[in-house]
């Protein structure tokens, strides 16, 4: 079943066109990711999911339901919000109850589910704390909490493991994964950060500019970008310009190729060669990236770091698979 | 010439300003204290001194005859304060003190609401200027007038008969207590004139304190399933309480000491700073106003301290 749909929707602030003619469809139970750069409309999107914005034109439907003009609190929609809106004057405990305290669920049973949910967010026993006494990662866990002790149909994160630390970050990463395949809901999760898409995904949506750059896969959005704004924001791919592409017999006006899909090796057989001299190369740790220059095209290589470096300057010759180089759309 | 820097640190200013300013950096704490020093004073000695003072006032008592203040402690003058025509002026000042503010806080929460959530630039502006421009005037000048405005041949009875609505007037002025013969002498004149006159007062606080609350954990209320008015008593008023509680104290404070609005807009009966008026003055009572002023100081202790009972002061 579908859990949320989008017909062509709008969102204008003004002449800012925040969404412009969205079309999507996640699927129940799926981990859907929306990836941006701020400003690309993937909030938006969410916050219209979310309710907080009205489309200014299209039709969005939760699971089979027209959502237009339907407010947040009469929707089976949770949020986790970026900054975790907890409630300041509330222990965490009420801040866990608080959906099912304004449903009217009783004392004593919203108590259990509260303490429940934070046991599933391993906060055990953290209820008569304030959310000023706890770490920003705790807070992330109580947010997550607070929404999922509702049951809702779909959860909503924007961002919410923006303010971590990368070591937390991973580690969430990891539970926010487990918790969505134990749960089966589904998650909408908006990020600018392409890793995190790309590892908890299930399908990513690119945004740029209110639109849709490309819809599918990680795998598919990862080595196929379709249009040169995914493959360079998707893992900085490296972009051949149409001269590049003819010399290399493609028909396409531009082409990706993704570094570590690049060897700095004499070609072996029906692979694909350029030259060109070594322009800069810098330590990555399980890589080394070298940028190659090819008659002023910067084509960069990523090396792994047991093969030597060659020097700055020196004359290298660089090889690549055929099917490794994609045709892309201009844009 | 050409400017060599000699070494990494910069040599110290020779002026006395320049030595100042480094001890002043080694010492910060000389610092605060030199800013600190007379507020603290003024406040020690000046203001905390002269309520005690006061305090000490009231357990002294006035001889009847003579009219000379009698120096040993005695409990008289408080048993003078709880006489039935001294509770009375209490009980009047308190309730209308009590109506004053609660009204005071409906009326003014929806425009502080209005300031801090949607006015933005020159809407803000133009609010503040609002709120701020009655304080500009004589306080004086508006209460005479408001005398005008609700006089019997004041512009409010004549817009009331415009509409034919004069019947409405009367009938208010009809009623016990809340009566009179016009509203300029009644105690609705009175009350009227104390919202007007303190409703800036309540305004800021408020709007101060609704400020503060990120406007997400308002969307965060509802998407949790929380309707407008379960936001509004769950999240938005709890957080809003201490500026409620800071006008309130404003509001209420303030109508419990005024002695000028009552004398000028309303009926003959004594207020609590009427009473403290005479006394002083022309009765010579001094122990009997010192025990007037008590009164609402030990409202105002007992009004905090259930607001801070009350979890009041939780989200500060």
């Amino acid at each position: 079943m579908t859990a949320v749909l989008f017909d062509n929707v709008s969102r204008y602030f003004g002449a800012v066109r925040a969404v412009d003619r969205v079309n999507l469809e996640i699927a129940e139970g799926e981990f859907f990711a929306m990836l941006g750069p701020s400003g690309s409309g993937k909030t938006t999107c969410l916050r219209l999911m979310a309710g907080f914005e009205q489309p200014t034109g299209g039709h969005i439907e939760i699971f089979g339901e027209t959502a237009e003009g339907v407010p947040p609190y009469r929707r089976s929609v949770n949020t986790v919000f970026q900054d975790y809106a907890l409630f300041p004057h509330l222990s965490i405990l009420d801040n866990v109850a608080y959906g099912l305290m304004v449903k009217g669920v009783g004392r004593e049973e919203r108590r259990r589910a509260a303490e429940d949910a934070l046991a599933m967010v391993k906060l055990p026993g953290y209820g008569t704390r304030r959310p000023g006494q706890l770490s920003g990662g705790q807070r992330q866990r109580v947010a997550l909490a607070r929404a999922l002790v509702n049951k809702p149909k779909v959860l909503l994160l924007d961002e919410p493991l923006g303010a971590l630390d990368l070591k937390l970050r991973e580690q969430m990463q990891e539970e926010l994964k487990t918790l969505q395949k134990s749960l089966g809901i589904t998650f909408v999760f908006v990020t600018h950060d392409q890793g995190e898409a790309l590892s908890m995904a299930d399908r990513i949506a690119v945004f740029n500019e209110g639109r849709i750059q490309q819809l599918g896969s990680p795998e598919e959005v990862y080595n196929r970008p379709q249009t040169r704004f995914v493959a360079d924001f998707v893992g900085s791919s490296n972009v051949l310009s149409e001269d590049l592409c003819r010399r290399l017999g493609l028909k396409a006006s531009f082409a990706s190729l993704r570094p570590e899909a690049v060897a700095i090796a004499p070609p072996s057989d029906g692979a694909l060669s350029l030259s060109g001299t070594v322009a800069s190369q810098s330590f990555l740790g399980a890589t080394n990236r070298i940028v190659i220059d090819v008659e002023g095209a910067r084509i960069a290589v990523a090396s792994p770091a047991a093969r030597g470096v060659p020097a700055v300057g020196s004359p290298v010759t660089i090889s690549f698979a055929a099917h490794d180089l994609h045709p892309m759309e201009d844009a | 010439m050409t400017i060599v820097a000699e070494s990494i640190i910069l040599p110290q200013r020779r002026s006395t300003s320049g030595r100042l300013s480094d001890f002043f950096w080694r010492h910060p704490h000389v610092l605060l204290a030199i800013f600190l020093a007379p507020p603290l004073l003024w406040l020690g000695i000046v203001y905390l001194g002269s309520l005690f003072a006061l305090l000490l006032q009231s357990f002294f008592s006035i001889d009847d005859f003579s009219g000379l203040i009698n120096y040993e402690f005695t409990l008289a003058t408080y048993r003078q304060l709880l006489s039935e025509s001294n509770l009375d002026i209490i009980i009047r000042t308190v309730s209308m003190a009590a109506l004053v503010t609660l009204v005071s806080a409906l009326i003014a929460f929806p425009i502080a609401y209005y300031a801090a959530r949607y006015a933005r630039g020159k809407w803000k502006a133009l609010f503040y200027l609002a709120v701020m421009l009655p304080l500009w005037s004589s306080y004086l000048v508006k209460i005479y007038a408001w005398k005008l405005i609700l006089a019997k041949e004041g512009i409010l009875t004549w817009f009331f008969a415009k509409l034919n609505l004069l019947w409405l007037i009367d009938a208010w002025l009809s009623l016990p207590v809340v009566g009179g013969n016009s509203l300029s002498v009644s105690y609705t004149g009175t009350f009227i004139v104390f919202v007007y006159v303190w409703m800036p007062f309540m305004i800021l606080p408020i709007q101060a304190a609704l400020e503060r609350v990120p406007a997400n954990l308002i969307e965060a209320s509802s998407d949790l399933g929380g309707t407008p008015a379960q936001t509004f008593r769950h999240v938005l008023f709890p957080l809003a309480l201490p500026g409620i509680v800071a006008g309130s104290i404003f509001t209420f404070s303030l109508t419990l000491g005024d002695y000028i609005i009552p004398q000028i807009v309303g009926s003959s009966r004594l207020f609590i700073g009427q009473a403290v008026y005479a006394q002083q003055g022309t009765a010579g009572n001094i122990p009997l106003a010192a025990a007037f002023t008590v009164v609402p100081i030990v409202i105002m202790g007992a009004y905090l301290w259930m607001a801070k009972r009350m979890g009041a002061f939780d989200a500060l």
